[in-house]
């Protein structure tokens, strides 16, 4: 959706600034002209919400980077010093703690509307995989932030966690020690993990612009899957359109955010997480964060310990194969009446395994972290065979043309299923 | 038709897996939800709670658990116990606090100042253990926040709503006053050991500490206490103290919580009509869908 740029210097210094580094024509081209498909619904609002969580935990970050002790020592009472004597102390940590949480929520909307709409299908697989990059890195944070209170599960998570790179054969035990800094977490362990902590968003923020400017190459997929056909008719220019909406699922995103921030900061967290940490008591459930617990029931469900790392792994990694795992040509589930309700299959057997991961790995819990992540992995096998045979719906013929069916209405509506029952219609 | 059977398969086995929580219970007993002034979106703390509170941790939970997050200046700062500067600086100076090394390079005693952290009872962990039988008496700092008990399906999702957060006041209070003596029967314990209900196991190397009328409450105008001197308003009131130990800002988040609400509420609905506005017309002019 790269065409001719619209952007006119206004005064002189501007054509002068111009000539020489096109930042303001870039921002314009970005910013205000970039054309976006004018049938967007709102879970296209969660890429602004995300760059905004992104921005926030950098901010936030920093700051409490001022106060905090990376050391195993110090780091406890440090959270609590900053807790009870920095000047809003209590709520940087709130937010920070709290924004790691809320960023996931978006990032798993922001997912879920991708598989949904078929998002990754081409032209967007750089743009896609870019994303799979990000999700990795942002776990690989998140994971090192949680370590960094020196609680009692921020300890005995990092020495659940690193301990399975010990599964992968010959250079496990290596990449163990070279994590731990020693032969156990340790204050070693500490100091570098709060270095990748503060080293990781900026690479992050790095491959988002890669995201974003794959993004404006090749232009936002849109409810309907169709491509845009005419810029005139099929888009509307970002500002204000886009801008303002944007805005406006922001604040709405900031009050469920501020609301576990002011009234349940500690609601998504760990109670065990207000004990010092012990490397001499083990608590009864070590469980990782909420936004882990699906791929923590995977990692459990395999007996074998290299086997649950390779099946964890590969849940995660599989995500950047869908582009050429969905056999289907049809982007958009809402036309495709079979893997749709794979789609909503896929997202409760998600909820599932997220519930399972807290559960502790014993019995009937085992089992069905088996059948779920069976479940789990037989979704994109589903998804290629599906693609084979579905007979998707009719498509709009273009984006405009969806949304003058929408204004027609009820009788709009009922052709619409009509020409979807249709078995021999195009598509 | 496929549609309803995919849908209804997959909560089927969602469903199927439900009656495995109950099995995670275990030892437990779940404490009583006691009601807390500090609980919900518009809870504060009880000044003279928090004061009653302190004595009570002060005569009888310090003597064995540190505090060492606290100062004395915690004391009387906004949205705490707020005793007075004058009262702190007095309180203060009753206890002996080391400090040093001076000029000639020597450690010494001085009395405390509002700055000094509570002094802690024993100068390590193995003197606190020596002198307990073994068992280490934790700090207290920020106990209320440091014990839970699982929620489970649904209702932690009830939670979300109803803001019930108080699992480790309710648990702190329920244990303070949950012991059992004699224990049950075929229940055997071993010198040191007590028996609490609550306590995950049921045993526990804290004897019950909290008695009627032992600590002496401040007096009403009509010379009798205010609240009634008993182990289970000794054990709610000492709780109070100690979740407000933990958390000393609860009552401004909550405040501010309260005007960011009202802010965003306001904010959000100013956006919603000017998005309105302007996705009412497309760029040509033509009206929007």
């Amino acid at each position: 959706m790269s065409g001719h740029s619209t952007y006119v210097p206004k005064s002189g210094f501007e054509r002068w600034l111009d000539a020489r580094l096109p930042i303001v024509r870039l921002a314009h081209d970005a910013g205000v002209s970039y054309p976006v498909p004018r049938n967007l619904n709102y879970f296209w609002t969660f890429g602004g919400i995300l760059m905004l969580m992104l921005v926030s935990q950098i901010v936030t970050g920093i700051i409490l980077a001022m106060h905090y002790t990376p050391h195993s020592t110090m780091a406890f009472k440090s959270v609590e010093h900053i807790m009870r004597d920095v000047n809003y102390g209590w709520l940087l940590r709130y937010l920070h703690s709290n924004g790691a949480s809320m960023f996931f929520v978006a990032v798993y909307i922001h997912m879920f509307r991708g598989l949904y709409y078929g998002s990754y299908k081409a032209p967007r697989e750089v743009l896609w995989i870019l994303g799979v990059v990000i999700l990795l890195l942002m776990m690989a944070t998140a994971f090192m932030g949680y370590v960094l209170p020196w609680g009692q599960m921020s300890f005995w998570g990092a020495t659940v966690i690193t301990n399975l790179f010990s599964a992968l054969p010959i250079v496990g035990e290596t990449i163990v020690t070279f994590l731990w800094g020693g032969f156990s977490v340790d204050n070693p362990t500490l100091n570098r993990f709060f270095s990748l902590h503060y080293l990781l968003p900026f690479m992050i923020f790095g491959v988002v612009i890669l995201h974003v400017w794959a993004l404006h190459h090749v232009g936002q997929n849109n409810p309907t899957g169709v491509e845009v056909k005419n810029v005139a008719k099929d888009t509307v220019p970002f500002t204000p359109y886009a801008t303002v909406k944007d805005l406006f699922a922001m604040v709405c995103f900031i009050g469920l955010f501020s609301y576990f921030v002011f009234y349940l900061p500690n609601f998504l967290g760990h109670a065990d997480n207000y004990i010092p940490a012990n490397p001499a008591v083990t608590p009864a459930h070590i469980v990782p964060e909420w936004y882990f617990l699906p791929f923590y029931a995977i990692l459990r469900a395999i007996p074998d310990k290299l086997g649950g790392v390779i099946a964890m792994g590969g849940a995660i990694v599989v995500l950047a194969f869908l582009p050429w795992i969905d056999s289907s040509k049809v982007r958009s589930m809402s036309y495709r009446p079979i893997a749709r309700q794979l789609f909503w299959a896929f997202v409760v057997v998600c909820i599932a395994l997220g519930w399972l991961g807290a559960m502790p790995a014993e019995g009937g819990y085992v089992i069905a972290s088996q059948i779920f992540t069976a479940l789990y992995f037989g979704y994109f096998v589903a998804l290629f065979v599906v693609g084979l045979f579905e007979r998707p719906k009719a498509l709009p013929t273009s984006i405009a043309d969806s949304i003058f069916a929408s204004i027609q209405g009820g009788s709009g509506a009922r052709m619409a299923v009509a020409t979807a029952a249709e078995p021999n219609a195009k598509g | 038709m496929s549609k309803i059977s995919v849908r209804s398969a997959a909560f089927g086995l969602l469903l199927a897996a439900l009656p495995l929580t109950a099995q995670a219970a275990g030892e437990r007993v779940e404490p009583p939800a006691l009601s807390w002034s500090f609980s919900g979106p518009f809870g504060t703390f009880d000044r003279a709670q928090l004061q009653r509170g302190y004595k009570v941790f002060k005569e009888v939970c310090a003597n064995c658990h540190a505090a060492s997050l606290l100062r004395f200046r915690n004391l009387s700062q906004p949205g705490g116990p707020e005793f007075s500067a004058g009262q702190i600086t007095a309180l203060a100076a009753t206890f002996q606090v080391q400090d040093g090394p001076n000029d000639a390079g020597e450690m010494f005693e001085r009395p405390g100042r509002p700055a000094d952290p509570f002094p802690s009872p024993f100068p390590n962990e193995q003197a606190a253990r020596a002198a307990n039988g073994g068992a280490y008496p934790l700090d207290l700092s920020v106990i209320t926040k440091a014990r839970t008990y699982e929620r489970g399906f649904p209702r932690f999702v009830f939670d979300m709503f109803t803001q019930y957060q108080e699992q480790g006041p309710d648990y702190v209070a329920a244990l303070l006053t949950g012991y059992k003596d004699p224990p049950p029967e075929g229940v055997t314990l071993l010198p040191g050991q007590y028996y609490n209900t609550y306590m995950p196991g049921h045993l526990i190397a804290m004897p019950n500490v909290l008695n009627d009328g032992q600590v002496e409450y401040p007096k009403g105008p009509d010379g009798q206490p205010q609240v009634p001197e008993t182990a289970k308003q000794y054990a709610k009131d000492v709780t109070s103290f100690l979740m407000w130990a933990a958390e000393p800002h609860l009552e401004a988040r909550k405040r501010i919580g309260l005007q960011v609400m009202l802010f965003l509420l306001l904010f959000g609905g100013l956006l919603y009509y000017t998005k309105k506005k302007v996705w009412s017309r497309m760029p040509d002019g033509t009206p929007a869908h």
